[in-house]
């Protein structure tokens, strides 16, 4: 057993350590949340040149032989720097469900452009009642002579405005809730008949209400089986829950940071605030609270390609726990121990305090993941 | 000792009842139940309407002008104000320098500021913090020197809540440098319109407008306008914190927020089912409840202390801890309830009211906003880690 990194992933962190102190200092960010896309196309570009797009994906399928370490240690750095490029649903969530299920004309006509930086995409899977459930869908696919008709509405699809094709989960068997009877399409975002309402998130991301009006798609906008999606999306959303957590461990880190900073600095009754026992004792919980969550995070991402469903589900559901527990601890506490300032827009801690909340509702709280976790762990 | 109210106070809550009814606006009750944001004016109104029933000061005794409520019909009255959505009684004229003027204040400052307040016809703000003077207040340094028969006002305040809409502030001066920090502090009235003093928006992390940064640059100030003695406004000031404390506890808004969180839980789904169904979130509103439940008995049990006789004392602090806790966790579980759908922030329909649609529901958009927001309820005030100072010392002697 070694739980050190390669020197490839030692310059890998490296380079995206540098990339989100140099290119996402808090006033840059502001002013990149501010652009029309809310995030910069020239830093989707470094993406490519760096290969961080490719990175986690097979040499067949072009991409760099790498796998979910990669993945955890770009997304620390980019957890740190609150970096707004689409990398989650584009790499992660679009990426990798087609890397998984796609056929070769999809991975060349898709995954390849994706990797060059040329291509974007968005997740809809969400509806108004699903809440965490993934099978919870009932946006209808119907048979239209060769290809396929789509109709029904999605909500909270993050990078829908900036993605070139968005991939829908939708139903086209089976009765509400069921797993078996869904089905994934790669649709054109520009498709007839798709319209969008678009509007930024709570932490400065942006994300759009899909409506899909008989929307028209051939035959080879399946991604993998028809009625077969949901291990598809189950694993795809395991491995981004994964990527979550390790962005979320650097939102930790990054905010644990500030506040001892803090602490140290701030004087009240003479005295640093650091010197008082009960904000030392709040502070080291902290502290032991972002290692958990690293932890947790690295078991997961060595976890996620077992073989075994259950193992990965495990882990990832583990991991989300934790992440949920220690980043609402981390976050609230640095809210706390920075009085008043801590609750302003001006302060940093604020908006990885609100990342590190959006985070704990993404593909299940902390409470989802509990009941999920026990499930599973009690069957065995 | 009878929980049930008696004849009387059933027909005082009665009456209360028929009069928020009868007088707070459709459109400021409308606003309030959905949780929108307020304008001034929306306060004034209701605040206006009260103050013409003698009821906005419903905390002051009959001899300064108050209605003279016993603690029971003080509880009766808070909860159907908010039981009718009316909006919360802005409480820096009412519950903090009102008091202030009418126990240290002479004749003729009662009389030129209190039938205003009593009326709701000026708007009071606070002058307390400052940048480096949050949780040790006494350590503040606005400097107020005498000039003849004005004091001169140099210096900042900050966290100064809806100062924007301000008439007056009172604040804390340092008029003594040499002394200790509690011993050379004085209370001083200060018009808003005076010549320099400038008013800068602190902007929140929900994005909302309510706090700022007050500039005193040689700000001319009356000597009438002392409260007190002149180096004895802390004890003003301790007398003032005290009695925020108590309305801190915010116990029947906290009690409609448990209400609107399970309307909330009956309407959200989760696997087909009402998620007021899931066992798990049923239990955390549960606990939630029965915490609310104890903070409403304790905030009781010390009025009907205050009832015998005297001010509140230390034992206020922990109202003040619960108080906000529970404040904090109904956002939480509000949050939780809206689950994903929280993540959409519509700022045109938060702040400016626009007519924008919502995303999802129309309770959605608030959720998060409010969860962030109201973080600042254990900081302010007096933060808990104070408070609890407080107690140890005060209460237990340690």
């Amino acid at each position: 057993m070694d739980l050190s990194l390669s020197d490839e992933q030692k310059q890998l962190q490296e380079s995206a350590e540098r990339f989100a102190r140099e290119k996402y200092t808090f006033d840059n960010r502001r002013k990149i949340v501010a652009t029309e896309r809310g995030w910069l196309p020239e830093n989707w570009a470094q993406f490519a040149e760096l290969g961080w797009l490719g990175m986690a994906f097979s040499e067949e399928d072009g991409g760099y032989g790498g796998g979910p370490i990669e993945t955890m240690i770009v997304m620390e750095q980019f957890g740190k720097g609150l970096v707004l490029e689409p990398f989650l649903p584009t790499v992660v969530l679009g990426g990798g469900m087609i890397a998984r299920a796609g056929s070769a004309d999809q991975k060349a006509a898709l995954l390849a452009p994706m990797i060059e930086g040329k291509k974007q995409f968005a997740f809809a899977w969400l509806e108004r009642q699903s809440r965490y459930n993934l099978a919870d869908v009932s946006l209808k696919a119907t048979k239209e002579g060769n290809g396929w008709s789509l109709s029904g509405h999605k909500g909270v699809v993050y990078n829908a405005a900036s993605a070139d094709e968005i991939i829908v989960l939708a139903r086209t068997a089976g009765s509400a809730r069921e797993p078996k009877g869904l089905t994934l399409f790669v649709v054109d975002a520009k498709a007839k008949g798709l319209s969008r309402r678009d509007y930024p998130t709570q932490d400065a991301l942006r994300a759009s209400e899909l409506t899909f009006d008989k929307v028209s798609v051939g035959a080879d906008a399946v991604l993998g089986k028809v009625d077969d999606a949901f291990p598809t999306v189950e694993e795809a959303v395991d491995r981004a829950i994964v990527a979550l957590c390790a962005e979320a461990t650097g939102c930790m880190d990054a905010i644990n940071a500030a506040t001892l900073e803090y602490i140290k600095t701030r004087k009240q009754f003479g005295v640093a605030i650091g010197k008082f026992q009960v904000l030392q004792h709040r502070m080291v919980d902290c502290f032991t609270n972002a290692q958990e969550a690293r932890s947790m995070t690295l078991m997961a991402s060595l976890k996620i390609d077992d073989k075994d469903p259950t193992v990965r589900a495990k882990a990832a559901s583990g991991a989300k726990v934790q992440i949920g527990k220690s980043g609402k601890f981390c976050g609230q506490s640095a809210v706390q121990m920075h009085g008043g300032m801590g609750v302003t827009d001006e302060m940093a801690v604020s908006h990885y305090f609100k990342r590190l909340t959006m985070i704990d509702l993404m593909f299940g709280n902390q409470q989802h993941h509990l009941t999920r976790y026990s499930n599973l762990a009690m069957a065995a | 000792m009878d929980l049930a109210f008696t004849p009387d106070e059933q027909k005082f809550a009665d009456e209360v009842r028929a009069f928020v009814r009868a007088n707070l606006a459709a459109d400021v009750r409308e606003k309030v139940k959905n949780g929108k944001h307020l304008i001034r004016d929306d306060y004034m109104r209701w605040q206006q309407a009260l103050g013409k029933k003698g009821w906005l000061v419903y905390t002051w005794p009959k001899k300064h002008g108050g209605p003279g409520f016993t603690p029971a019909q003080r509880y009766i009255f808070e909860n159907i104000c908010a039981e009718e959505y009316a909006p919360g009684i802005i409480p820096f004229g009412t519950k903090m320098v009102g008091p202030v003027i009418y126990t240290f204040g002479n004749e003729a400052q009662k009389e030129k500021y209190l039938p205003a307040i009593r009326e709701s016809t000026v708007w009071w703000c606070q002058g307390y913090s400052e940048p480096g003077s949050g949780s040790d207040l006494a350590s503040l340094r606005t400097k107020a020197e005498k000039d003849g028969d004005h004091y001169v006002v140099n210096g900042s305040k900050t966290w100064n809540t809806m100062g924007h809409w301000a008439d007056w502030i009172f604040c804390l001066v340092r008029t003594d440098s040499k002394s200790k920090p509690q011993e050379g502090i004085s209370f001083l009235l200060i018009d808003m319109k005076t010549p320099g003093i400038t008013v800068k928006p602190i902007i929140m992390a929900d994005g909302g407008h309510e706090v700022n940064e007050v500039f005193f640059d040689n700000v001319r100030v009356p000597v009438e306008n002392l409260v007190g003695k002149e180096n004895e406004g802390w004890t003003c000031a301790k007398f003032l914190l005290a009695n925020e404390r108590l309305g801190i506890a915010a116990v029947p808004q906290s009690k409609r927020g448990v209400e609107a969180l399970k309307d909330i839980a009956r309407v959200e789904q989760d696997n087909g089912r009402p998620l007021i169904e899931n066992q798990s979130f049923a239990e955390k509103i549960a606990d939630l409840e029965i915490q609310v439940t104890a903070l409403e008995f304790t905030e009781l049990r010390v009025l009907s202390q205050m009832a015998q006789g005297g001010q509140p004392g230390a034992e206020v602090s922990g109202l003040k801890i619960r108080g906000s806790e529970i404040q904090q966790r109904i956002t939480e579980l509000t949050m939780e309830a809206v689950g994903e759908y929280s993540a959409p922030y519509l700022p045109g329909l938060l702040w400016q009211g626009t007519n924008e649609a919502p995303v999802g529901p129309e309770y959605a958009h608030l959720a998060a906003p409010r969860y962030f927001n109201t973080r600042k309820t254990t900081i302010y005030g007096g933060s808990n880690e104070i408070q609890k100072g407080i107690i140890s010392k005060m209460v237990l002697g340690l």
